[in-house]
């Protein structure tokens, strides 16, 4: 692996060593440019994972102290903004792919032009992509091989056009996922196997599945569930040319007078302050950091930080919706065993005009907890069970006979809805907290309300001798997006289609920040695909002299 | 307390599974930062005991030597455990929405459920309870449903 020193003027810094920044880092190695990526976590091994809980609930890796991270959230700026576990993510190399639960539909061919198809809506930013399904169909293909997706290509009748199938083939399936699908197929929707991030059989070296069920929220013991921190960095940091500095918390993007960026400050592990030079900046931090840190580099420049003449940066957060309902069934199911997930609808995806409102979303059948500990700690139990005693304890022995069924849903794209700087709150190293400040478009919830009655009816029709489901809540969470939004006009984007930073020709922001509509699927694999495309566009760049790197 | 959060009956409860044992190597190890809570709370438990049944015989001694099996003298802390066991869960109903609850009960569920190493969930009993394997490395079938499935 290449180390630099600080003084040396790299090619690239890449900030994040996530979903994107894990790709975009290792892309540009293998394209022949130095890269230094900085990740504000340590960097974590299959050897790092204990079969352990408690461990896990304790944040013995502390990859997701709420403490050190803190944040505040209110719901309009009407409001003073509290302390909330709002921002809690994985905080290693890897990010959010090094412990989630691997869930990699793609976005649908109407994703990407929802303001052509439903109009706009007053009050939102309902709008187009600057870019199409059919733009991003080979780099979905990309993500799916070089990481190693596997799945069924063609099983769901509304996914988009594929050119090629998944390298390998599902996971096998689970009771939760055989109960859905027969409860699903009586009422004549299509459930297909859910495509996931994790190997079915061995690959390139790496390990399968062993389907030891410590899966969403713990890292991956064999390395089977595909983050690039297992497949693309190990590659790329053989080429001499990729360095991945863990422990390094980057709080500032620095400039020169000329508007071009030089580098990033960072706090290395012992809190000191590095300035790494580079010839051009790709942000990868995820849609809350990313902002952070354009807002937090200020310049005379760029008086409300960088990249933000237009005011845009932290603008349409989206946390898509969520919902769970439970059902309890006659027979065990032990489906604590292996992965999350293995089934699911997209019937009620698009948004259809006779409901009434806009949105639409994904249905699945899974488990829901972890282990033992998080279903007797956490919301799987049926509500109206005792929380302690005789009748808590016979609650519990439900543990085996559960499965759940998770919806994501629709966010409209709010300017209201934004990340900023706390006005008050500070990190523990001294850097002004994240403040969230969100509320739900009225259709998100109706949206949601929708999807729960599909729930329940599948449910039923599954056999579930008994099911619930929460009341609709307002999201004060969720998968976070929107940002750094992509765009053509510069007044109302903050990066282009390339994702380069409008008026500053050397920065580019790569990861979950650029989206512009939510769409109704978790967003990793899309994120990666993103990245795949984005990497190939800035090496064009670089190599046409275009951002003055030595390549 | 832990006793009747999760009571032995038919099956094993917190007492089999020596949460009391998991309690006291928390609050040195990664739940020291709530000794005090706990010094206060069975404090609080004590003067409710006292409240609610004020003609209650003191300490009943379960172990030969006075006091109770943790070797507290008699008449001194713990007449929470000298109540007869509707009673312990009369005064328990009174503060179940108590933080100390809250937080005892959390303690209770980890050190039914976590690994035997913490001190708790000794012999596995909490996992066998609701038929966790600790195998962790499966193959299918996994469950009764999936079994005999036969494809899409």
């Amino acid at each position: 692996m290449a180390k630099f020193n600080t003084r040396t003027e790299v090619d690239f810094v890449v900030v994040g060593v996530g979903a994107a920044g894990g790709i975009v880092a290792s892309e540009l190695a293998s394209a022949g440019f130095r890269v230094v990526a900085l990740e504000q976590g340590p960097y974590m091994h299959e050897k790092d994972f204990p079969f352990d809980e408690l461990f896990y609930h304790n944040d013995e890796l502390g990859i997701t102290n709420t403490r050190r991270w803190p944040s505040t959230f209110r719901r309009t700026d009407q409001e003073k903004a509290v302390q909330a576990d709002t921002v809690n993510y994985t905080r290693c190399v890897g990010g959010g792919t090094a412990t989630y639960t691997g869930s990699s539909t793609r976005h649908h061919v109407n994703d990407f032009i929802e303001g052509s198809l439903w109009g706009s809506i007053a009050g939102t930013g309902l709008r187009d992509w600057p870019i199409t399904y059919a733009e991003l169909e080979t780099y979905y293909v990309k993500a799916e091989w070089e990481l190693g997706f596997s799945g069924l290509g063609g099983a769901n009748p509304f996914e988009g056009p594929r050119s090629k199938p998944y390298p390998m083939p599902p996971l096998p399936i689970k009771s939760s996922g055989v109960l859905f699908e027969r409860g699903a197929k009586k009422l004549g929707l299509h459930p297909f196997p859910m495509p996931l991030a994790i190997l079915s059989q061995p690959y390139r070296g790496r390990r399968a599945c062993i389907h030891c069920g410590f899966c969403s929220g713990f890292g991956c013991t064999v390395g089977a569930r595909s983050s690039p921190a297992y497949s693309d960095i190990p590659v790329a940091e053989k080429t001499g040319r990729l360095e991945v500095r863990p422990n390094s918390y980057v709080r500032e993007i620095s400039t020169d007078k000329n508007g071009r960026v030089t580098g990033a400050v960072y706090f290395d592990e012992r809190k000191r302050e590095v300035f790494q030079r580079a010839k051009a900046v790709v942000l990868s931090a995820n849609a809350y950091e990313s902002p952070r840190l354009l807002l937090l580099s200020k310049s005379t420049r760029f008086p409300d930080g960088l990249a933000n003449s237009n005011g845009m940066v932290g603008k349409y957060l989206m946390f898509g919706g969520g919902g769970s309902a439970e059902g309890i069934f006659e027979q065990p199911l032990n489906d604590y065993k292996s992965v999350r997930v293995t089934r699911l609808v997209e019937d009620f995806y698009a948004s259809d005009p006779k409901r009434g409102f806009y949105g639409g979303g994904q249905i699945d059948g899974r488990w829901g907890s972890g282990g033992p500990l998080a279903y007797a700690l956490g919301g799987a139990l049926a509500p109206g069970s005792p929380r302690w005693g005789a009748g808590f304890k016979d609650a519990l022995e439900n543990f085996n006979h559960t499965m759940t069924s998770n919806i994501f849903s629709t966010s409209l794209p709010l300017e209201t809805n934004n990340v900023t700087l706390d006005p008050e709150l500070k990190d523990a190293w001294g850097v002004p907290a994240i403040r969230v400040t969100y509320k739900e478009h009225p259709d998100d919830l109706k949206t949601k309300a929708f999807l729960r009655e599909r729930q329940l009816e599948i449910l039923e029709a599954a056999g579930a001798r008994t099911k619930w489901a929460g009341p609709v809540r307002e999201a004060r969470s969720g998968h976070y997006l929107g940002g750094c939004c992509m765009g053509n006009d510069p007044k109302t984007s903050v990066v282009d289609k390339f994702h380069r930073a409008h008026g500053v020709p050397n920065l580019f922001v790569v990861d979950g920040s650029n989206f512009v509509t939510i769409a109704r699927n978790h967003p990793t694999c899309t994120i990666q695909a993103l990245a795949y495309r984005a990497s190939e566009h800035i090496v064009r760049m670089a190599k046409s002299g275009d951002l003055k790197t030595s390549h | 307390m832990a006793a009747q959060i999760i009571p032995s009956d038919s099956t094993p409860g917190a007492r089999e599974a020596r949460v009391v044992h998991f309690i006291d190597q928390a609050l040195i190890t990664f739940a020291r930062d709530t000794q005090a809570r706990y010094t206060q709370g069975l404090k609080d438990l004590q003067m409710k005991t006292r409240e609610l049944f004020p003609g209650a015989d003191r300490i009943q001694p379960q172990s030969p030597h006075g006091g109770d099996d943790r070797g507290f003298p008699p008449g001194s802390a713990l007449e929470f455990s000298g109540l007869a066991s509707a009673q312990q869960v009369q005064l328990l109903k009174a503060i179940e929405r108590t933080e100390f609850f809250t937080l005892v009960r959390q303690h209770t569920i980890m050190g039914f459920f976590s690994d035997p190493k913490y001190g708790g969930n000794y012999n596995k009993v909490g996992w066998k309870l609701v038929g966790f394997e600790d195998k962790f490395a499966f193959e299918p079938p996994f469950g009764y449903y999936d079994r005999d499935y036969k494809g899409e």
